[in-house]
């Protein structure tokens, strides 16, 4: 859902971005912390496994396709903060090598995608497996989390466009939240399916992954 | 993370960019099916404000559609690999952050 250039008005663009900004300034501060060298290729993997996966539309119902977002898959590697800035990273690099979202609306895509989604869908995620600490209750977590990730950055698109005046808010965001929820729901297995696979194979890169849990 | 691993994961994504990126849907997204439903698609700004570079995932210069699909997204994996490698090197060098106590090659 990367918006092009056109559909915001300058008022809400340019809010967009400066909010933007100051997200990117607190979750590099943030990042700062908690690091192990492990995570340095790890934040590389991640970069460009997300981008790829970007590339690769899914078709759903009705003539729409749709693509991993991939910031709860992110954050479940990295935590939140660091998550926002590998969606972030992604989001710039398509941004200017290959004309994919606009420039000006930049700071809303990275807002809409990357901070938004990927925090409120981590919040989810992190409620759920606290909630229900065994294996499935992780993954259920990782599911709940990355469908609401899609959700969350859907309605927070639509509003912007409602705003902007493009198109009535109330319109928009139904038929955003209608076909997003669906989308989710391909964020959501592809998701659950690599944190599974990783935490078969090597279950310490997955740092959200509290030990002390049950398989 | 070893070396191996490290080359099984760039591969991974590597396969995903450049293999699977010519069978992905051509379908509009769901922001641009909305956008078309609704009649302000036409809003949308054609020509970037920035210099194009590899517009529409595309490689210029190839003629054939996969492939220049195929490299746009070897491209693209590989420097958001580098990208990223950099952002979290830039990070845990950046003052607040630690210092590894072990050899990259060995955590």
């Amino acid at each position: 859902m990367h918006l092009p250039d056109g559909f915001l008005s300058t008022p809400v663009w340019l809010a967009c971005d400066v909010v933007a900004v100051g997200a990117l300034y607190a979750a590099t501060r943030k990042s700062q912390r908690q690091f192990e060298e492990k995570t340095v290729p790890l934040t590389g993997i991640l970069c460009a496994f997300v981008f790829a996966a970007q590339m690769i539309n899914f078709p759903v119902a009705g003539g729409t396709s749709g693509h991993l977002l991939g910031g709860v898959l992110a954050a479940v590697f990295l935590g939140p903060w660091l998550g926002c800035l590998v969606i972030s990273l992604v989001l710039i690099v398509q941004c200017f090598l290959f004309q994919d979202g606009g420039v000006a609306v930049l700071g809303a895509n990275i807002l809409n995608m990357a901070v938004i989604g990927t925090g409120l869908g981590y919040l989810l995620f992190a409620l759920g497996k606290k909630v229900w600490p065994t294996r499935q209750g992780y993954l259920a977590a990782v599911a709940a989390g990355s469908w609401f990730s899609v959700v969350a950055s859907a309605a927070a698109c639509a509003l912007e466009i409602g705003f902007s005046g493009t198109y009535p808010t109330g319109l928009t965001l139904k038929a955003m939240l209608s076909v997003h929820a669906v989308i989710g729901l391909g964020e959501a297995i592809i998701t659950t399916l690599v944190v599974t696979t990783v935490l078969v194979l090597r279950p310490d890169l997955v740092t959200t992954y509290p030990v002390e849990v049950k398989a | 993370m070893k070396t191996s691993e490290i080359l099984i994961g760039l591969g991974i994504a590597l396969f995903v960019g450049a293999v699977l990126s010519p069978l992905a849907s051509t379908w509009p997204d769901g922001l641009e099916k909305v956008a078309e439903h609704y009649g302000f698609i036409s809003k949308a700004v054609e020509k970037p404000l920035t210099p194009e570079v590899i517009p529409d995932y595309a490689m210029p210069g190839i003629q054939s559609e996969s492939l220049a699909t195929s490299v746009a997204g070897f491209v693209g994996t590989l420097v958001l690999y580098f990208g990223g490698y950099a952002l979290a090197r830039g990070l845990r060098r950046a003052p607040g952050g630690t210092e590894p106590e072990k050899p990259a090659h060995e955590a």
